[in-house]
């Protein structure tokens, strides 16, 4: 594991610039995961990434548990945070899509389920401040 | 004509049957599926649906008084949902189909909702203005007929029944969040705090997302002094609630000034709430437009809304081939 980058942000629009920079940084089958506490910006993040790829439509995946989206690149967009238990994951089949080489996977509260991450893949640490201030770590795993 | 109605896209697995036009019986695995079936089964698992679907088929049967043989249309729903859930109880209404040679026709789930009124007694008239508001969706359309539906707005971010459960759990209180912020927000001031409504660029469109982190910062700088007391509490849910219910209502009062429709229909699960049922009977009443909000057992994920709308697509002329795919996403050639 290795810590690639501290920010603090203040702003939404800071927020998105970060999303933006963050996503030139992921290459073609990247993992990513957001920790983060309820309105930290998770998907707000996922949603500024998405849009640099012609996607629009990004919505919360937290009552679908998965969306997937295709644009310029796919979108695979999960959340963690109403699934009850590991077996629930790869019963609604989180094997076959992470077997996508080349799509892009989103992983909200990745941390609830962290055996069943792959070893490769990047964690955004996501705290939240007073008012929009957001301190963000990321990182790395290989 | 004997439809039965097949719905696996999420939690619920679901089996109805309509004879006739009338709706004979609609199981639904959380109230009607007993442990006897089959042990202690996952929530959310495409497995939950495989164990629970053949036994709901025969229940459904036993209480409706008829056999397989005598079901005219199969129907089930082919999106949007989970597609491990959804394959299950598409595969088995197609395998039905194929081994009687009976008619098939997938339903989507959100048009099966969007229908849902057609349950009721006393039917809403086309064009009809629709609000669905669940766990997973939130929409505004007008049905002008059954096969031509009007998109007006959508939620871009997240839907208002999330935003029940999410709030909920900030407080301290557990799922489902509907029921229970309902509960609370009853004994607090809704007028108690001033939650921001989002302005959207787009007309008719829905945030829920800026309300939520909203209500987290309200939490957070009051806990600074230490607990939330029980009032405080109530406060925080009813003025929550509030907000979501002027959002949703602005929509639907702005649709109305500009464009002619007959009837109102409130649909989905976030259509048990109170609040939100009042506040468009309301709408309707003061407008002259007939109102209909489906009873609570057709809000939740049901299939007798699948089977009625099967048999509708079937008597407006559809017809579909047993190779139909399944789609996970939110997606209809009805659609306008």
């Amino acid at each position: 594991m290795e810590l690639v980058l501290e920010k603090h942000i203040h702003s939404e629009d800071e927020m998105t610039e970060f999303a933006q920079n963050f996503a030139s940084s992921l290459s073609d089958g990247a993992v990513v995961i957001l920790n983060g506490n309820l309105g930290a910006g998770k998907t707000f993040i996922v949603k500024a990434i998405a849009k640099l790829w012609k996607i629009e439509n990004v919505t919360s995946p937290t009552f679908a548990l998965v969306n997937d989206y295709t644009g310029t690149k796919r979108v695979i967009h999960f959340d963690f945070y109403r699934v009850g238990e590991e077996q629930e994951l790869y019963d609604i089949g989180f094997d076959e899509y992470l077997s996508d080489e080349n799509a892009i996977k989103f992983i909200e509260w990745g941390e609830l389920f962290p055996f069943i991450l792959p070893n490769k893949r990047v964690e955004l640490k996501i705290i939240i401040g007073d008012g929009d201030f957001r301190t963000i770590t990321v990182f790395k795993y290989e | 004509m004997n439809v039965i109605g097949i719905e696996s896209s999420c939690d619920e697995t679901s089996v109805a049957i309509i004879s006739n036009g009338e709706l004979k019986t609609n199981l639904v695995s959380s109230q009607d599926f007993h442990i006897e079936y089959g042990g202690v089964v996952p929530e959310l698992s495409s497995r939950a649906h495989l164990q629970r679907i053949n036994p709901l088929v025969k229940d459904a049967l036993i209480k409706s008084q008829l056999t397989l043989e005598n079901i005219d249309l199969i129907t089930a729903t082919a999106g949007p949902g989970l597609i491990g859930a959804l394959l299950v109880g598409y595969t088995y209404a197609k395998g039905l189909a194929y081994s009687l040679k009976k008619t098939f026709v997938p339903v989507n789930h959100i048009e099966g909702h969007i229908f849902s009124g057609f349950l009721m007694e006393d039917k809403p008239e086309y064009p009809i203005l629709t609000l669905v508001v669940s766990g997973g969706h939130t929409l505004l359309l007008i049905a002008e007929s059954p096969i031509k539906i009007r998109i007006l707005g959508t939620t871009i971010d997240d839907a208002a029944g999330e935003a029940f459960d999410k709030v909920a759990k900030m407080i301290g209180l557990g799922y489902p969040g509907g029921p229970k912020i309902q509960s609370v927000a009853s004994k607090g001031n809704k007028d108690a705090i001033n939650f921001p409504i989002a302005e959207l660029k787009q007309q008719y469109h829905f945030s829920f997302s800026g309300l939520k982190t909203a209500v987290l910062r309200y939490i957070q700088a009051l806990t600074k002094n230490g607990e939330l007391g029980e009032s405080q509490l109530n406060d925080i849910a009813a003025s929550f609630q509030n907000a979501v219910v002027k959002a949703l209502s602005r929509q639907v009062k702005k649709a109305i000034q500009n464009f002619q429709v007959k009837s109102i229909s409130l649909v989905g699960g976030v259509a048990a709430n109170k609040a939100i049922r009042e506040e468009i009977i309301n709408i309707g009443n003061k407008h002259g437009l007939k109102v209909v909000i489906p009873n609570y057992e057709f809000c939740g994920d049901n299939a007798a809304m699948i089977a009625l709308r099967g048999q509708m697509l079937y008597e407006s002329g559809e017809r579909f081939s047993l190779d139909t795919p399944p789609f996970p996403s939110l997606k209809s050639k009805y659609f306008i």
